[in-house]
């Protein structure tokens, strides 16, 4: 099923409250630093753009247990305080977007299904 | 961890508020427990409150339970205050000790030498009333300047309308957006407040935002070009303090341009004549010049509001911080009153607890109904304060705080010898906090009450109670509408609700205590919704019927806020007072009026070449509750250090780069920030509210307490003449520079 289905965001009114990562990471039991979803922030000084943007990382699965064995949305979906999030397969996606063009479908993949994750630790040099 | 390998889930499912997320909540969750252990919280879908959304503070509820900092038993101090000394306590030897010391200042002193001291209207309040009602002590008080936190915008109403209103978001209906007499605001004011970061005073932040959705057009007043103001039809860069003379413009537009609501003004409102002949003194070209705004963007957003079908206002601290924040309340007031907004769906609408149970008892009355008349008149009369603010005397039953502290260092006309402190963290809070520190430092006795260590723990304490989170406790909460219930879900260590320990001591210090056991006291407060605890406890939430004094809509006119259920509010006139009788009974203008911040280029032009920039202190991050959370890693990951937001000009003319570190300097001092542009305006700048860091707390001498906290920069003495409202914190002044590698 993952790769059909996909996230809707409608950016208009996504206020970049940070709900979406903090329930990612109780979902998928991360880190204090570590995201399934991570909000992005646009502001130029040009009077007009200002804009909160998730995007998902490579550990976004689409709550695949959540979704398939609890019968739930995905945790980012169901908590975000804008609600401005949807989750469904890709081709109903596309209708929200045509209702609301200010907006953005993802697809993730969790990378951990396609490949293995790297272990970057031993570039102890990185951490000051 | 997957659920499916290790013992069933429990769920409880409870209603936030307090510890947790820190907020004054309103939010269905369901709390799952494995093993005795909270392992994950989910907002309830169908809660009208947050309809399964939950902020990031809510969300990160396991992490803050299980914290490893948490403290989970009494302790009593060994050495010196400030010292990182203590021994572990059970409860009957803390409890005790505090009862031994509190009965013996009562002997020796008075009852009201003890203070009972709270932060925010969290879940404390009504038990600290209890606590000091039961002990005798009339002297239960907030730690802030000029109590300059909603209670100026609450006297305000109360004074003028005789109740507290708030925007009609369809809060008080099961059926929310779906209620088919709910109307979307045609235009929305956004009056001082981040709203999507907060949740204040029983409006939900993102409310705001769903009838965006639906079409509001915003006005959106607020230095900073936020994300609400990127959304808003009009946004109003005003210069911090000046939100009285924009009320006052704005009521001028109105007036003169007949736009105002000649029905509902002739009908429910006594005043207008003389509020109409006092906005002349406010012409927009002064307006304009005051608050540093174009007059032509305040006509147009007073006609957008004025023309709105209906509007809705929401209003943030800065109203309350402005010199005489009570009397800007005023003058916001009159906005929604001659405009015909009130107890219209979409505009604003009384709040009124549901059932008209009272869970947290803010009058007299409500005091002695719950805990009987425990305190003679004469010790009433003791109150701290009253004798200088009437509207504290009259309305208001607390103490006045910056009267408390100047009474500690005076002695007179009695001393202060105690105080209980709880869910407070005043040390790094409160403006002038080192002269607040110093005064309770001079006390012989204190009890903090929290749940981490904290500077004010460190600082002041003798003996140190562990509170719990919301996970942790039961309870119950008509604040406003809809009832509701907090069930246990978890405890941890011993720590102990703040009404299991407040209920403890008003027992052992008043042996005839009217209650045995907590249950007792939530089926009191239960009684007149005949609805019982363990069906509150059950259901979750419980709306009152369409026909209740807690539910919308022109309760006035169907006299269901009056006691003596004749049509009208419930002022002596039974009108909306634009020209305010109480105020004028007080000594007060009763009418609103501008004040010039004290320290600005206008009233300290001298200072201001000095210190050429408004130091605007107090942005709210999504991640903290006030001083709360920096020692919660995923929170404080989401804003790892304190922000001064400075406009990208702004920053170059200082020399200064983003993400530099700063130095933030005025009359009182310094204290240093990481830079962040921002789209401020450009004379500007913005600091992040109460930081301290909690890593430093046993390092440093001063608790990491002072260094990046904007309270620094603030002096005492700047609450408003009434005793409500000032303290001034968004409009101070102040100079920037970068700090030097070896600074």
């Amino acid at each position: 099923m993952t790769g059909k289905n996909g996230l809707w965001i409608d950016i208009e009114f996504c206020t970049g409250c940070m709900a979406c990562e903090a329930a990612c990471r109780q979902e998928l039991d991360l880190g204090p630093t570590e995201y399934g979803i991570k909000v992005f922030e646009q502001l130029l000084n040009d009077g007009q753009t200002f804009n909160y943007v998730p995007i998902p990382t490579d550990r976004c699965n689409l709550c695949a247990t959540r979704v398939h064995e609890e019968g739930k949305r995905p945790a980012c979906v169901h908590h975000c305080m804008a609600q401005v999030m949807e989750y469904g397969p890709l081709e109903s996606l596309i209708e929200h977007m045509k209702r609301r063009p200010r907006s953005v479908i993802w697809s993730p993949v969790s990378r951990s299904s396609q490949r293995p994750y790297h272990d970057l630790e031993q570039f102890e040099f990185l951490e000051e | 961890m997957n659920a499916r390998d290790a013992s069933p889930v429990k769920i409880v499912r409870s209603t936030t508020w307090s510890a947790g997320p820190g907020c004054h909540g309103g939010c269905g969750v369901e709390l799952h427990v494995r093993d005795g252990k909270l392992v994950k919280i989910e907002g309830i879908a169908d809660h009208p409150y947050n309809r399964g959304t939950l902020c990031p503070r809510a969300l990160a509820l396991r992490e803050y339970v299980n914290a490893p900092d948490r403290l989970q038993h009494p302790m009593i101090r060994t050495g010196a205050r400030g010292t990182d000394t203590w021994r572990k306590a059970s409860w009957d030897e803390a409890l005790d000790l505090i009862e031994h010391r509190l009965k013996a200042v009562k002997d020796q002193h008075g009852a009201e030498s003890t203070l009972f001291v709270q932060g925010t209207g969290r879940d404390v309040g009504g038990w600290l009333v209890m606590l000091a009602y039961n002990y005798g002590s009339p002297n239960w008080m907030q730690s802030l300047p000029g109590n300059s936190c909603y209670h100026p915008r609450l006297l305000a109403m109360k004074i003028a309308m005789g109740d507290y209103v708030v925007p009609d978001s369809s809060q008080f209906t099961n059926q929310r957006y779906d209620d088919p007499e709910w109307r979307v605001p045609e235009c929305y004011v956004v009056w001082g407040q981040n709203s999507v970061a907060t949740c204040n005073d029983g409006l939900h932040g993102h409310w705001i935002v769903h009838a965006l959705k639906r079409g509001s057009k915003l006005v959106v007043i607020d230095p900073n070009y936020n994300w609400l103001a990127s959304r808003a039809t009009i946004w109003l860069p005003i210069r911090p303090g000046t939100d009285g003379a924009l009320a006052l413009g704005m009521l001028n537009v109105i007036i003169n341009e007949g736009l105002y609501d000649k029905a509902f003004v002739d009908k429910w409102t006594v005043g207008f004549d003389e509020l109409r002949e006092r906005v002349q003194q406010y012409p927009l070209d002064k307006v304009a010049k005051i608050t540093w705004l174009p007059a032509e963007k305040i006509a147009a957003a007073a006609r957008l509001y004025a023309k709105g079908q209906p509007s809705a206002l929401q209003w943030g601290v800065p109203v309350d911080f402005a010199p005489e924040g009570l009397t800007v309340a005023l003058a916001i007031n009159a906005l929604w009153s001659i405009t015909g907004n009130v107890e219209k769906p979409g505009g604003m609408v009384v709040a009124r607890p549901a059932f008209g149970v009272t869970s947290y008892p803010m009058s007299q009355g409500a005091i002695s109904k719950m805990y009987g008349e425990v305190m003679p008149k004469e010790q009433l009369a003791k109150r701290i304060g009253i004798d200088i603010y009437p509207i504290a005397r009259d309305l208001h039953w607390r103490a006045q705080p910056d009267a408390v502290i100047d009474q500690i260092f005076s002695g007179t006309p009695y001393p202060v010898k105690a105080a209980f402190i709880a869910g407070t963290n005043f040390v790094v809070g409160a403006q002038d906090p080192r002269r607040w520190r110093k005064a309770f430092e001079s006390l012989e006795f204190n009890v903090v009450v929290d749940l981490f260590m904290t500077p004010t723990v460190m600082a002041l304490a003798d003996v140190v109670l562990p509170s719990s989170s919301f996970a942790e406790r039961d309870g119950v909460r008509a604040w406003w509408s809809p009832l509701t219930a907090q069930n246990t879900a978890v405890r941890v260590g011993e720590c102990r609700s703040d009404a299991e320990i407040c209920f403890e001591l008003a027992r052992r210090l008043n042996p005839g205590f009217r209650y045995r056991t907590l249950d007792d006291m939530y089926r009191f407060f239960l009684e007149p919704s005949g609805i019982s605890l363990e069906e509150i406890r059950e259901k979750g939430w419980i709306f009152p019927p369409k026909d209740s004094a807690a539910t919308p809509y022109a309760r006035h006119e169907r006299g269901l806020l009056r006691a003596d259920g004749k049509p009208g509010f419930d002022t002596a006139s039974g009108k909306i007072e634009l020209d305010a009788t109480r105020m004028k009974d007080w000594g007060y203008d009763s009418l609103p009026a501008y004040t010039e911040p004290s320290f600005s280029p206008v009233s300290t032009p001298e200072l201001a070449r000095e210190y050429p920039l408004i130091l605007n202190t107090g942005s709210r991050s999504i991640a903290f509750f006030h001083s709360e959370m920096r020692n919660i890693p995923s929170l404080r990951a989401m804003n790892p250090e304190p922000l001064v937001q400075i406009h990208p000009e702004t920053a170059r003319r200082f020399g200064i780069e983003n993400n530099d570190w700063v130095w933030i300097e005025n009359q009182q001092g310094r204290i240093k920030m990481r830079a962040r542009y921002a789209l401020v305006h450009p004379r500007i700048v913005l600091t992040q509210h109460s930081w301290f860091y909690p890593e430093r707390i046993r390092e440093d001498k001063d608790f990491g307490a002072y260094e990046a906290n904007g309270n620094e920069l603030i002096p005492g003495g700047l609450h408003s003449k009434t005793g409500f409202g000032g303290a001034q914190v968004k409009s101070l002044l102040c100079r920037i520079r970068k700090v030097e590698e070896n600074a």
